[in-house]
Parts: structure tokens; C-alpha cells; sequence
């Protein structure tokens, strides 16, 4: 780890000046994924602002029936907020099956949304990649592309975004409200996080000297019928290979609102409208499922060693529609898929 | 609280004063910005039952306990936990009695060669008072931040059921 100066920012406007002012710097919160990068010389920020003096640590009702969670919030304690248990299981359940509860005691709501993908060459500084060192080249494509995409990739970088809450909240379509020196934003979720392109060392659209302050849920919190599924290479404590967020709401046997998202496979959490669109109206049965998964997956491609996350994911969406549509989600504590 | 929220610039390789209240004790350090929780409970507090594993958040053998709550020190910046309360595996014992997980360990065989305990044993302290492990999938999936390579996982449950009152 290089040395590095430290900082404390008091308030929000502080951390925005001490960031406008010092570019080489970086904010650190949970420092869960800065602390490690930096460990390994991905990460070499010249000073470090602490932003976890902030007040941004409390979980409120909005007017129209929503949750605000500041972006402080550590996410155990969001995962096990009573509102959000109650109102929200599918984003409770996803943060549960992320990381372990120590490290999930110090990550913060915010510094989820901007971990950074756990390619094997993005950590290895030895190694061409296009995202840590743009233009250099990427080592996955002809690597060890096991955990790799195979969704939105481009010909620069082929990195998965690792978060399981960000599967949820995509799902959700929570919102992302940021401030900056030109004032604050709200930015949907769908639009926070990017795809690779020609420029993979951008993982999201914040841009520099943005602060995340909060996540707002919407009121629609398909309590009722959601599960979170995670295929991973063990069974705790590991990264998604596929992930499926899987929310829905029921009339009569038939789907009347459907939100479907995957993780581990792309450089953000995947949705597509055409596959949400396929299910509404349908009945909740496996051949609407099967028709959302190919549409969801259309245009999938495979590398040397991940072509099997392409009929894992279709299989984990039919499994984990039926599991929302049936009322069973997957239990996190339970290894076993029903 | 507030005294940690004073904006405070340092240039390197200016040495930061903190004072960590560690095992009820506070001791006042003057700390590089990079030095690790762990790091500094070593070498500067000489504190060597919080072990260094995998340096990387990936192994638990670092697990300590801060304000109460169970934490990777190895990931922890020490010079941002000023004022905070640590906890370690030397702190958790009580006037020479062996705090329940401790004996617990020691009655369950729950360890071989012993680098993983104290990091396992504070992270059961911590599950505990978390409050949301019940059945032994749940203390399973809830404690799966901690590896042991021995593979003594099996007793490491029962000794966590016997320290939580339950039954195995």
C-alpha cells in the first residue's frame, strides 16, 4: 500500500470541496474494496477523505410510501432494517447472500454500488487490463474467463460488476440521488452503473467530486412473490457466477407486474424491458419463464471457460420465477434450491 | 462521537494521534494513516492473538470486535476508529474465568492447529450478540467469513450451540 494522506470530511458540502480540490483523492467509507485494491496497487490514492462523519446513516419513509437509505447505512444493518425485511425481503435476502456479515458490518449502502469487479487481471497488476491501465489490453478474454461476462461485453473488457444488493435494486428500480459541486442528481439505477464499451475503466456514471448520499426505494416492494438466487463455487462467502432477482406480482394466476434481474454475468445488473414485457399478463407458469429467460439472455457469449454461465442462467431464472411465483423464496441460510 | 468529526488534514508521513480504548484500556497512538487495525494491534500494542491471514478480508482470522460489532481489522484504517472500543480475543475472558466461547472451544475440540480461533472465537461473539443465528445452517451460513483450514467446522457449531444455550 502506498502512503497516503488522510482527511475527514464533516458534512457533505466539506467532502465535495476537499474532493474538487484534490483530484488525486479518494473518499472512503466502509473501505471493504478500497483498503484491499489499495493492498495490491490497483488502487494508489494520494489522499484518502473519510466520509463516515457524514450524516448519512439513517433508513426513513418517504412521502409517497418509499424508503430513503443514506448511503452510510452498513449493509447488515440495512439487510436486517425492519422496514426493509418487511417492505422489501428481495433486497434484504440479496444483501445477505453478499460477502460475509463481518465484512458486511463495515461495507456501506454507497460503497456497494461502487465496488469494482473481482476479474482476476484487474487485481493483477503483473497483467494487461484495460480497466485498471486503459489501452493495455484485456488478459480475460483469452484467460481464465470462468467468472467473467457474457453479457454487454465489448472487445476492451469482458468484467463483471460483483455486488448482490445491486441485482435487487435494480429489480427495485431504486433511484440514486448524488451531490456534487454543480448541485445534486437523481440518477435511476438502470443508469448508474455501464456497460464497458471503449472505456472500461469507467465502472458507473458518477462523475468525479460526486458523493452518493442515498438509495430511494420506490413504494412497490413485491413482498409477496420474490426470490434471490445465487449459483456461486461454494456455497457461502464467494462471488456469484449467476445471480437472479426475480419480482413478482400476482392476480389470478396470472403475472401483473414482473422485474427480473441477473448478476455475475455483465458489467452492470442485467434487466431488459422486452423480458419484463413477456412476462406480463402470461400466466406464471415455466413456458412464460423459459420465453422471459431467452429473451433476457439473447444475445449471450460465451469465452473459453464461462459459455456454462449462459444455460445456468436460464435455468436459475426458470428456478427463480418459480420459486417468486410460488411464494418460496431461497432461504440464504439454506443450501438447499427448491 | 463528535470529537471524531473535527476536519482534520495531515500531510504525510505526519503520524495521526488516536486513542484506542482496546479491551476496556485506552491507548494513545500517534499512527501513520495506513497503518491497518490489525497492524497496529500487533506491532504497536503487541496484541498477537488477532492474527494476520489472508491481509485481505478473505479469511476472518483478523475478526475483532468494534463497538461491539465483528469486523475484518486487516481492512480497517486504525487512524478512522478513533475514540472507537476494540475488542480482541485477549479482552474477552473475565477476572482469569474463560469467557464461555473460549471453553466452549476447548470442550468441543474446536480447533487443531489454532490460527483461525481467535478470529473465530470473536466472530461467534459477535454472531451472538447479533441475535439472528438460530439453527446450525443459520450459524453455518453466518460464520462462513471465517475459514479453518484444519476443517474443524463441525465443532466449531457445536462449540457456538453450546456458548448460545442451544441445543446441538
Amino acid at each position: 500500500m502506498i502512503n497516503f494522506e488522510y482527511a475527514r470530511a464533516i458534512d457533505v458540502a466539506d467532502a465535495i470541496r476537499q474532493m474538487a480540490a484534490d483530484p488525486a483523492a479518494k473518499f472512503i467509507a466502509g473501505g471493504t474494496n478500497l483498503i484491499d485494491l489499495m493492498k495490491y496497487d490497483v488502487e494508489r490514492p494520494m489522499r484518502l477523505i473519510d466520509i463516515t462523519h457524514l450524516p448519512l446513516k439513517t433508513v426513513d419513509e418517504t412521502a409517497d410510501g418509499g424508503v430513503r437509505v443514506g448511503a452510510l447505512v452498513p449493509n447488515s444493518d440495512l439487510a436486517y432494517h425492519p422496514l426493509i425485511e418487511k417492505r422489501y425481503p428481495l433486497l434484504s435476502s440479496a444483501i445477505l447472500a453478499g460477502a460475509s456479515q463481518q465484512l458486511r458490518n463495515m461495507a456501506s449502502t454507497g460503497g456497494n454500488l461502487l465496488q469494482r469487479t473481482r476479474c482476476f487481471y484487474f487485481y493483477d497488476v503483473a497483467t494487461p487490463c484495460n480497466k485498471r491501465e486503459p489501452g493495455s489490453g484485456c488478459s480475460a478474454m483469452n484467460g481464465i474467463n470462468r467468472i467473467n461476462a457474457v453479457l454487454g461485453t465489448s472487445e476492451s473488457c469482458i468484467a463483471t460488476h460483483p455486488s448482490d444488493m445491486c441485482v435487487a435494486l435494480a429489480a427495485l428500480e431504486a433511484k440514486v440521488h448524488v451531490a456534487g459541486a454543480t448541485g445534486e442528481r437523481t440518477i435511476a439505477f438502470d443508469d448508474f452503473h455501464r456497460l464497458p464499451g471503449d472505456t472500461p475503466q469507467l465502472d458507473n456514471n458518477l462523475q468525479p467530486s460526486e458523493i452518493i448520499t442515498a438509495i430511494e426505494l420506490p413504494a412497490r416492494g413485491f413482498a409477496a412473490n420474490y426470490s434471490y438466487l445465487k449459483i456461486r463455487d461454494r456455497l457461502s462467502y464467494a462471488f456469484a457466477l449467476v445471480s437472479v432477482a426475480a419480482a413478482l406480482e400476482l392476480e389470478g394466476g396470472r403475472i401483473k407486474e414482473a422485474r427480473l434481474a441477473l448478476g455475475g454475468v455483465a458489467h452492470k445488473p442485467w434487466r431488459k424491458p422486452e423480458a419484463e414485457a413477456a412476462l406480463r399478463g402470461q400466466a406464471a407458469d415455466s413456458n412464460t419463464f423459459a420465453k422471459a429467460a431467452d429473451i433476457l439472455l439473447g444475445g449471450a457469449k460465451g469465452f473459453a471457460h464461462n459459455a456454462f454461465k449462459i444455460d445456468l442462467a436460464r435455468r436459475a431464472i426458470i428456478r427463480t420465477l418459480t420459486q417468486a411465483a410460488n411464494g418460496t423464496p431461497q432461504i440464504q441460510s439454506s443450501k438447499k434450491i427448491r | 462521537m463528535e470529537s471524531r468529526a473535527r476536519s482534520a488534514t495531515v500531510s504525510k508521513p505526519a503520524a495521526i494521534s488516536v486513542t484506542l480504548y482496546v479491551n476496556g484500556e485506552p491507548c494513545k497512538l500517534a499512527i501513520a494513516p495506513w497503518t491497518t487495525l490489525l497492524d497496529a494491534l500487533r506491532d504497536r500494542l503487541h496484541l498477537t492473538g488477532t492474527k494476520k491471514g489472508c491481509d485481505h478480508g478473505q479469511c476472518g482470522a483478523c475478526t475483532v470486535l468494534i463497538d461491539g460489532r465483528r469486523v475484518n481489522s486487516c481492512l480497517t484504517l486504525a487512524v478512522m476508529k478513533d475514540g472507537a472500543k476494540i475488542t480482541t480475543v485477549e479482552g474477552l475472558a473475565t477476572d482469569g474465568s474463560l469467557h464461555p466461547l473460549q471453553q466452549a472451544f476447548i470442550d468441543h475440540d474446536a480447533f487443531q492447529c489454532g490460527y483461525c480461533t481467535p478470529g473465530q472465537i470473536c466472530s461467534a461473539a459477535g454472531l451472538i450478540a447479533e441475535g439472528k443465528a438460530k439453527t446450525a445452517d443459520e450459524i453455518r451460513e453466518l460464520m462462513s467469513g471465517n475459514i479453518c483450514r484444519c476443517g474443524a467446522y463441525p465443532n466449531i457449531v457445536a462449540a457456538i450451540q453450546q456458548a448460545m444455550g442451544a441445543k446441538p
